[in-house]
């Protein structure tokens, strides 16, 4: 949006840690989601604007380890914390984390939309709870919608991720 | 946790890894689950404005005067467009051009576009709209089908999109067991992930690239290029990155807003919906009102059907037309029925517009003929599948339509199979597991358990005489495959079949899928769950049109017989014979790479006459779902606590593919049971928006069990058909069944409002509550 006539208030340029990396934000309107920001200004698309009122969890982000929705944070808001986006969960460019993997390998993925907020859902719970029972499981995704899978091969996907996970698997 | 069931799939495939038969990955997995994959909304361009749309407030209204001047002023917009400023048509639609671009002199729906404008930032696109000035009149909305039938019309077109009748046998025939219902549907969203979003972009021939979700570029182009006044061949279409479509994508949205957009300010153009945006911005699923009436022998074989359906179809045509011919073409459900005479009536209102999603008229119907299905064997005293099963449609049984069903069509087998699946254990001690979930309100002691069965069936493809196609190229050049097809791949998976049928055919692992764009041939909707028959079938051919040439070339040149010759792990070898061959495909094409371009059709289908009567439908897929739910009676809280179907797929290509399109259209069909309605107060959408349109979480989906019923369907590749659609349309009456059962209620509405289910004060059940 280089260029661009920027609504007011124009917020003070200020630095975002995203996947490790600062990134500045100059010439911005103040009142420019985390959501806005990674997707149209930092390049990072991954997280999705599926509702844009902390319903559908497609922007699911963890800051400073946190699950959130990006969509109800203010960018301006989010300096100084360490934002992890769905961009940044494998290691490099090209290869899968296990929950990744999973997703792939049980049918998880259909259109994809809610796809990347469900994985660093997934990613979160299973930081927090190894071996989740299924209703944690459910309990825990409740805030991830998704349209095309009903679920099935989502849940399934966990289990796999756990038993990998449980049987030695890289974590 | 889903089980897959045990249905036979062998000889399917012939074993080529990857191939028909196996559970192939999605080739866009990767992307999308590292967040890689481009999505229409992840679009970008150097320069780009943001393109956003002001609509109606108002169902009903006249429109004096549009001041955009305001708007104009706003520092960062650069254009403001109405319907003055098309070139070309004012009008757009799917089937029939009725429906304005933008709206002038009337508005006919609450979120029916006025203007757009274009801005350099989102925000400021906002606010241009809220400064344009739009002179209202406002007007009495007409919001009920039953008055708009009698009353003046809302559009010269008049207010009947389509009133059919299919009359079949003797219209006085009775049987001596009688039993008659009203049904009615809400409005169903189809509440895609994704919300509508594309990226315009002019081209230095005055023309227009529009890269977008959609599911259907040609249709998409050839309304596009009428709007903007230009010959199709300057405007192109490409797919966009499509999060979900269930039918609400088959109307344009933004198409020709964006375009219009990047003509005026030459620069690229990106629109992308809000959610409340989208639920204004697309059709929905009709909500319905529906008459039945059944009889029968006392053993409970049917003698005569009548029903009248009347569809709302809100403010324009979009595709109700054909969605009244399916409602009362599968009206009486996969039952033999000697004697019918059906009424259905699609009708113009200023609610909002209605089209495809889904089921596509099935479903309603479903809801009904299911409810007197269970009627009929109560009054009956049978048990009620075997009721079903007394009634069961079979291969060569007639429709209501006269037509003979010459295909496969295995009611019986899949009623059977699922009554034969295992039901769940009883209710553990969770109590995020019960009904109200984390409302965690229901005793366990409150709750009761009941089992509801259903059965639907519905047509495959386009009907009544459409000339339904879909090309396809095949290119094998240095011993690499690429396939070209223009299918909109919506989620449902058509990729990762494209790719399995190339490797089946051709005997290679990499198929490389070239992006679906106007560059190439229609391929028809991705909707009526026909791609797999359609698109899959003019990609079987292109791709064995290229084998027979590989074929006839390596013969040639070695003097093989081809007959002996075969494609395996990406070479040309024989199999027997006198002369031994051993190439490479990358040796046979090296040097003049072998392509076939192709079109596909299926069968030739007719118009319906004036009673209804003709062979107006390809084919036919059935299913059957039994719902077991938890029911807190005083409360009116439902938990579906397991879903079994055995569904008519005629072969599984894709076992895991079709898994999900199970469990997702079974997530559908319980959301339209329990919670699923747009909400109408004066004809505006309430609750437009997912905290208000509830769709099934992680917590609201029971366990599915699925088996298959695999009868191959003879004209189809590889004997399969579209598995899409019947997971959705009688998952819906299943669970109503289930909630009948516990509750003792009529329960003639849905989704089952939970005063409906407790059975108090005005609990929305049209009927005998």
């Amino acid at each position: 949006m280089s260029g661009a006539t920027v609504p007011t208030p124009v917020a003070p340029s200020y630095v975002l840690t995203v996947n490790g990396t600062e990134h500045g934000v100059d010439a911005s309107w103040l009142g420019e989601s985390l959501l806005h920001v990674l997707r149209e200004r930092l390049g990072l698309p991954g997280s999705k604007a599926g509702c844009e009122q902390g319903e559908c969890g497609s922007c699911s982000v963890l800051v400073d380890g946190d699950l959130v929705c990006a969509c109800l944070v203010l960018a301006a808001a989010a300096v100084g914390t360490e934002i992890t986006t769905v961009e940044g969960l494998a290691d490099e460019r090209g290869t899968f984390t296990d929950v990744q993997q999973a997703f792939v390998d049980a049918g998880a993925v259909q259109c994809g939309f809610c796809t990347p907020g469900l994985v660093v859902a997934v990613h979160d719970l299973l930081d927090r709870v190894p071996e989740p029972t299924d209703l944690e499981v459910r309990e825990a995704l409740s805030g991830n919608l998704c349209r095309c899978t009903g679920y099935g091969r989502v849940v399934a996907a966990v289990e796999a991720a756990v038993a990998v996970r449980t049987s030695g698997g890289a974590p | 946790m889903s089980e897959v069931g045990t249905g036979s799939r062998t000889g399917v495939g012939t074993g080529t890894p990857g191939g028909v038969g196996t559970g192939a990955p999605r080739p866009d997995g990767g992307p999308k689950v590292r967040g890689e994959f481009a999505f229409s909304g992840d679009l970008w361009a150097d320069g780009m404005l943001w393109g956003a749309t002001l609509r109606s407030p108002h169902a009903s209204a006249r429109i004096r005067s549009i001041d955009v001047g305001p708007a104009l002023a706003v520092p960062g917009v650069v254009a403001v467009v109405t319907a003055e400023d098309l070139p070309g048509s004012r009008y757009y639609g799917l089937e029939h051009r009725d429906q304005p671009v933008f709206a002038w002199e009337v508005v006919r729906y609450v979120g029916e576009p006025v203007a757009a404008v274009a801005a350099d930032h989102p925000e400021t696109a906002r606010r241009a709209l809220a400064a344009i000035v739009v002179d209202y009149e406002v007007t009495t909305p007409v919001l009920d089908a039953e008055e708009a039938l009698v009353g003046p019309d809302l559009h010269p077109d008049g207010n009947t999109f389509r009133h059919m009748w299919v009359r079949r046998g003797d219209p006085d025939a009775r049987g001596p067991v009688v039993v008659e219902g009203t049904y009615e549907l809400g409005m169903q969203d189809q509440a895609f992930m994704g919300p509508e979003a594309g990226l315009a972009r002019p081209t230095p021939d005055g023309g227009i690239d529009l890269v977008v979700s959609t599911q259907w570029l040609h249709n998409d182009r050839d309304q596009v290029a009428e709007c903007l006044g230009l010959p199709p061949e300057r405007v192109r279409l490409s797919l966009g990155g499509v999060g979900g479509a269930f039918g609400g994508r088959e109307d344009v949205s933004l198409q020709v807003h964006a375009a219009l957009l990047a003509q005026v300010t030459e620069r690229p153009v990106k629109v992308v919906y809000s959610r409340e945006e989208s639920f204004l911005g697309h059709v929905h699923r009709h909500p319905a009102r529906i008459w039945m009436r059944h009889s029968a022998e006392p053993d409970g074989r049917l003698v005569s059907f009548e029903a009248r359906i009347v569809l709302d179809g809100g403010a324009y045509r979009s595709s109700s037309y054909h969605v009244v011919a399916n409602a009362a073409c599968f009206a009486a459900g996969p039952y033999v029925t000697p004697n019918a005479v059906v009424e259905g009536v699609g009708v113009r209102t200023n609610n909002p517009p209605c089209g495809a999603m889904r089921g596509f008229g099935a479903v309603q119907v479903c809801f009904a003929h299911e409810a007197q299905m269970d009627r009929l064997a109560a009054a009956c005293d049978v048990d009620p599948v075997a009721l079903r099963l007394t009634n069961a449609m079979a291969s060569g049984d007639r429709l209501l339509t006269g037509q003979v069903v010459d295909g496969a069509l295995p009611v019986a087998e899949v009623i059977r199979a699922t009554a034969a699946l295992p039901l769940p254990p009883a209710a553990g001690s969770e109590p995020m597991g019960r009904p109200g979930a984390a409302g965690l309100t229901t005793d366990a002691g409150d709750v009761v358990r009941a089992t509801g069965f259903a059965v639907g069936f519905k047509n495959l493809m386009y009907a009544e005489g459409y000339d339904d196609d879909s090309h396809a190229a095949c290119r094998l050049e240095a011993g690499l495959v690429t396939v070209t097809c223009a299918a909109a791949e919506v989620g449902q998976g058509f990729v990762t079949l494209a790719q399995q049928i190339a490797r089946e055919v051709l005997g290679v692992d990499d198929v490389l899928l070239a992006p679906a764009d106007t560059a190439i041939g229609s391929a028809g909707s991705t909707s009526a769950s026909r791609q797999t028959w359609m698109s899959g079938g003019a990609v079987e051919k292109a791709c064995r049109e290229v084998r027979a040439e590989v074929v006839a070339r390596v013969a040639a040149a070695t003097g093989a017989a081809e007959a002996d010759l075969r494609l395996r792990a990406g070479r040309v070898v024989s199999d027997g014979g006198a002369v031994p061959v051993d190439l490479s495909l990358a040796a046979v094409t090296a040097e003049e790479p072998v392509e076939a371009s192709v079109r596909f059709q299926h069968r030739t289908t007719f118009p319906l006459d004036a009673d209804g009567q003709g062979d107006a439908h390809v084919s036919m897929a059935c299913a059957a779902h039994r719902a077991v739910v938890d029911v807190d009676p005083d409360l009116g809280l439902v938990r579906v606590v397991q879903v079994a179907t055995a569904q008519d797929a005629g072969r599984v290509l894709n076992p895991t593919a079709a898994l999900g399109q199970v469990e997702g259209g079974i997530s559908q069909g319980v959301g339209l049971a329990t919670m699923e309605e747009v909400v109408l107060a004066d004809g505006a959408p309430r609750n437009a928006s997912f905290t208000d349109y509830l769709i099934p979480t992680t917590l609201d989906v029971p366990e599915v069990v699925v088996d298959w019923v695999e009868v191959p369907e003879p004209d189809a590749p590889f004997g399969a058909k579209g598995v899409g659609e019947p997971p959705v349309i009688s998952s819906t009456p299943a669970v109503v069944a289930a909630v009948r059962a516990a509750t003792g209620r009529p329960l003639t509405r849905v989704p089952m409002a939970p005063a409906a289910v407790a059975g108090v004060g005005d609990a929305g059940d049209g009927e005998e509550g």
